[in-house]
């Protein structure tokens, strides 16, 4: 009577109050939760009908192959192999071959690095977890110190400690040798003194192109050679550590090296490349965009190739990289052309009133970018992130090919050794490398959504 | 154009506010012959204006007439072609620590507020005069709290923007701007982007704020706070200033064609 009331009058008050439906269907509680997600609808419950057939078909047979056939102890390939291929078990067995996988871990972790130095590389590993797990941790205290311990203090000891230090370092280009008292081992120092004039020469250009105040920035980068020099010294050494050439490091302390000073160098460069191709410096920005293209526009394969056969022909003789460094350069360089472009994606997000209140409160470029525009971009682009990062990761496995024996690359290699070459060997290996890429990668990837739930700030507007 | 060099000649404001000028000093901001392009379309033309310190100019006019562009010039959010602007005794060039300098004075209210979604209220307040002005942090958010009591927020201070209303945002900005102390303060359509509701919690502070004798430029709609606070109201129209008098006389007696149609249309 009422609601016809409400369609034919002007003036409308309610004076029948509606009466209370009954309530829907219950969304809590397994039952519940299983009509909502799994049976809400015919399409989903064929899906869901078809994903329980796929799990029915690959799980079962995964878990009877690393668990349930899966030998355990032993100490040969015969326990690892059919009567028919000459061992014991019953013929059609197929599972797991763990004693290979036992007997040959420490190779799979520490490549060829002599037995007798694996502390030094056991020590790294713990100075690492002892840094970086109060880094992730975000109430730990102690942050700028923490960092202070990852960017400086663990890299130096890390290689210190790997390559055992007392490194010579030698005159690059001919000068130090004409210019220092022969024996003196004066040239290599220099040289570099020589290309620290260089450099501020150049960054005094630079300030005075620019307008900048010339002061700060050359105080910059005289520290920066300094602390460099400091570095460079500190491994010259000798500590009485015996010297490991990184040719026979290998196993998984060679794709963590790679992967951690790739993700650990792709970072800070992206974001300068980033900020860089959105200058409104002309010669900065096609620096970036011309490193940019370069690095994303040629296969990592190609990189590496190039790094470790092409580039000693263009250094003089005698002169000589390190492989690994070379191998480590061309990852990071080529890790962080794909970085710069995934956070241009955040800097391009970040709306321009954004920029504009940075600007009107009178903070500077640096400050503005720091402080406003780089955390707002960056936790846009996490996903992005640790994409890269995980594509990194896994992409650490192409080194093998200019003859640098990582994780998988020593996994692959041990398959020439006849002591346990059965049929189920490379299916476990791979099995076993899978499984240990996985935690890799999947931890980085459940850190990342706890890093973005942490962030989210109720943004918006 | 001529009108626009009689703004030495406005009576005193009837709200008691404290009266800052110096007969010394030069006017707060000064613009002599500005011309912007946005590529071929003219948005300001020769535009010539001054602002005595304490003064409170309301800015109106039709949408794209430029009376936002003009008053972001003032602080360089907008870079101008031709002529001259001078603010607080500072030319602005190309220079960038002149600019710097400017912006340091000169605090900027937005239309869709620009906090920093990612800092909390207090953070949004504190960042610049920490980091600009290099104050020590606890002096920085005594100072900050004071301007959010005076914006009548303070139990919000650890809230992020996103939790917060329209209105309340915009006198977080407000708060945030004057956390520099600055000497002039700009608003740009500050209530254009608020509920009706809202509209009255941001003008308050506003006439609080004008009260206490800030120079204030503000774009604005809003007739009942031109009537209320502003020493001149400023018409603009097509890039150009067409008519500036004092409230009483602009809204009872325009007298440019343009001002009239544009009085009617808004003026019910």
């Amino acid at each position: 009577m009422s609601d016809i009331q409400s369609e034919t009058d002007l003036v409308y008050v309610r004076d029948e109050m509606l009466s209370q439906s009954p309530p829907p269907h219950r969304e809590s509680g397994p039952v519940g939760w299983l009509r909502k997600n799994l049976f809400s609808s015919l399409s989903n419950t064929v899906l869901t009908l078809i994903a329980l057939y796929v799990i029915w078909i690959v799980v079962p047979p995964l878990i009877d192959f690393a668990l349930v056939q899966a030998v355990w102890s032993g100490d040969s390939r015969d326990v690892c192999t059919t009567i028919n291929q000459g061992g014991i078990q019953p013929n059609g067995w197929f599972g797991a071959c763990w004693p290979y996988v036992k007997d040959y871990f420490a190779q799979f972790i520490y490549g060829r690095y002599p037995v007798e130095e694996r502390w030094r590389v056991n020590i790294v590993f713990v100075l690492f977890v002892i840094g970086v797990v109060p880094l992730l941790v975000p109430t730990a205290p102690f942050k700028s110190i923490n960092l202070i311990y990852m960017a400086v203090v663990f890299p130096v000891a890390a290689l210190l400690l790997l390559t055992g230090g007392h490194m010579e370092f030698e005159s690059m280009i001919g000068i130090g040798r004409e210019l220092a008292p022969l024996g003196s081992g004066l040239d290599f120092w220099i040289e570099y003194a020589l290309l620290t004039l260089v450099v501020l020469g150049i960054a005094y250009a630079w300030a005075r192109g620019t307008g900048a105040p010339a002061g700060g920035l050359l105080k910059l980068v005289l520290t920066m050679m300094l602390a460099l020099a400091a570095v460079i010294f500190v491994l010259s050494l000798d500590l009485g550590l015996e010297f490991v050439p990184t040719s026979i490091w290998g196993g998984l302390l060679v794709t963590l090296v790679i992967a951690i000073t790739g993700i650990a160098a792709s970072l800070p460069l992206g974001v300068v490349l980033a900020l860089g191709r959105r200058s409104d410096m002309p010669i900065v920005r096609f620096a970036c965009v011309v490193f940019i293209e370069f690095w994303r526009g040629v296969p990592l394969i190609t990189v590496l190739f190039m790094s470790s056969v092409m580039l000693p022909l263009f250094l003089p003789e005698g002169v000589s990289f390190d492989k690994l460094l070379r191998a480590l350069i061309g990852v990071a360089l080529f890790s962080a052309a794909y970085m710069a472009e995934v956070i241009r994606g955040g800097l391009q997000a970040i709306p321009k009133g954004q920029y504009e209140g940075a600007d009107a409160v009178g903070l500077a470029y640096w400050q503005k970018m720091r402080l406003i525009i780089l955390p707002q971009a960056l936790t846009l682009v996490i996903p992005g992130i640790v994409n890269t990062f995980i594509g990194l990761f896994k992409d650490t496995t192409l080194v093998l090919i200019i003859g640098l024996f990582d994780f998988l690359g020593q996994i692959q290699s041990s398959f020439t050794d006849p002591s346990w070459s059965t049929p189920v060997q490379a299916t476990t290996a791979y099995f076993f490398a899978a499984c240990v890429y996985w935690i890799f990668c999947f931890s980085m990837s459940r850190y990342s959504i706890f890093t973005e739930n942490r962030l989210r700030t109720g943004h918006a507007r | 154009m001529s009108d626009t060099e009689t703004s030495a000649h406005i009576s005193a404001d009837e709200n008691g506010a404290a009266d800052m000028m110096d007969p010394n000093a030069g006017p707060a901001v000064e613009m002599r012959g500005v011309n912007k392009w946005f590529g071929e379309f003219h948005v300001l033309r020769d535009i010539n204006l001054n602002v005595r310190r304490g003064e409170r100019i309301v800015v109106c006019g039709p949408s794209g007439s430029g009376k936002s562009t003009m008053i972001r010039c003032i602080n360089r959010l907008e870079e101008h072609q031709k002529g001259d602007i001078i603010v607080d005794g500072i030319e602005l060039t190309n220079d960038l620590k002149k600019i710097d300098e400017i912006r340091r004075e000169v605090g900027m209210v937005f239309q869709h507020f620009n906090l920093f979604p990612h800092l909390t209220i207090l953070e949004n307040c504190t960042l610049a005069p920490i980091w600009v002005r290099k104050m020590p942090k606890r002096e920085a958010e005594e100072a900050a709290m004071h301007y959010l009591e005076r914006v009548k927020i303070p139990e919000q201070a650890n809230k992020y923007p996103g939790q917060l209303s329209g209105g309340q945002q915009q006198r977080v900005a407000i708060a945030r701007a004057l956390c520099m102390n600055p000497r002039i303060m700009l608003f740009d359509e500050p209530t254009s982007a608020l509920d009706p509701e809202m509209i009255k919690e941001v003008l308050d502070v506003m006439v609080d704020l004008a009260k206490s004798g800030m120079t204030m430029l503000v774009v604005t709609h809003e007739m009942g706070f031109a009537r209320q606070v502003a020493n001149r109201v400023i018409f603009m129209d097509a890039g150009q200033i067409v008519e500036q008098n004092e409230p009483e006389q602009f809204f009872t007696n325009p007298q440019h064609d343009r001002t009239k149609l544009f009085l009617s249309q808004i003026l019910h």
